[in-house]
């Protein structure tokens, strides 16, 4: 399954792109996680505090066991700060 | 007509844009706006706040948000605005109005949008100083602060 990932903030600075196209057979956005942060330093980096990072499929907010069936893009970020 | 929603790296007039809502919600009896600006840090070193976005998250987060509130309030009309993109220090950054029949429901509704879009639209905050820059952290009290918004029995 091909699908695009966006990284945003400070996760975007840690594995050092803003977007890209991943090959991946991952059932859900855990395993994904899981995936990505086992790539290379700076990814296990971005995501080694799972608790501050946020995840949405097809920009939606989602949880991280939700899957990734039917999915076109994955985005991770770290707790929003709006307003 | 202007859009409920916008999100824009263009500064924006407060007054005006409170005056243009006014108008567009003439005779609904109770206007309510809250306008969010850049602070200074507490050592009044800030050069800049950049602000980064999910262009279409963005816009459909803070669309539902709005619905959600139109809804809940009863509200005869709401608009949200939000920039992204660097500021300086005392620049509006964002700002919401509702407008509803009575001032309860009025200023309930801009107290839950702004609950909503602190910690559910896609917007990161980073502080710039001369001696460099930082990611602002989310703060529990923003999500605690959503709790009391939960559905109602």
């Amino acid at each position: 399954m091909k699908l695009d990932i966006r990284y945003f903030a400070w996760l975007r600075e840690r594995v050092g792109t803003a977007s890209e196209q991943v090959e991946t057979e991952a059932t859900t956005v855990a395993e994904l996680i899981a995936e990505l942060g086992a790539r290379d330093e700076g990814f296990a980096y971005a995501f080694s505090d799972t608790g501050s990072i946020r995840a949405a499929v097809d920009q939606e907010l989602v949880e991280m066991d939700a899957p990734l069936s039917g999915a076109r893009e994955v985005a991770f970020f770290p707790p929003m700060t709006g307003g | 007509m202007t859009p409920p929603v916008r999100v824009q790296a263009e500064p924006f007039d407060m007054g005006h844009e409170l005056n243009a809502f006014a108008a567009r919600v003439a005779g609904a009896g109770a206007v309510v706006s809250f306008t969010g600006i850049t602070r200074d840090l507490a050592t009044g070193g800030l050069a800049a706040m950049e602000i980064e976005h999910y262009p279409g998250m963005t816009e459909s987060a803070l669309t539902a948000i709005r619905q959600q509130a139109m809804a809940r309030f009863g509200l005869a009309d709401a608009m949200i605005l939000h920039r992204f993109g660097r500021l300086r220090p005392d620049e509006p950054i964002m700002m919401v109005a509702t407008a509803a029949r009575h001032r309860g429901d009025a200023f309930a509704a801009a107290e839950f949008l702004m609950d909503y879009l602190k910690s559910r639209a896609p917007f990161w905050k980073k502080e710039v100083t001369a001696e460099g820059s930082a990611w602002v952290e989310a703060r529990t009290e923003d999500e605690d602060a959503l709790a009391r918004w939960s559905p109602r029995d």
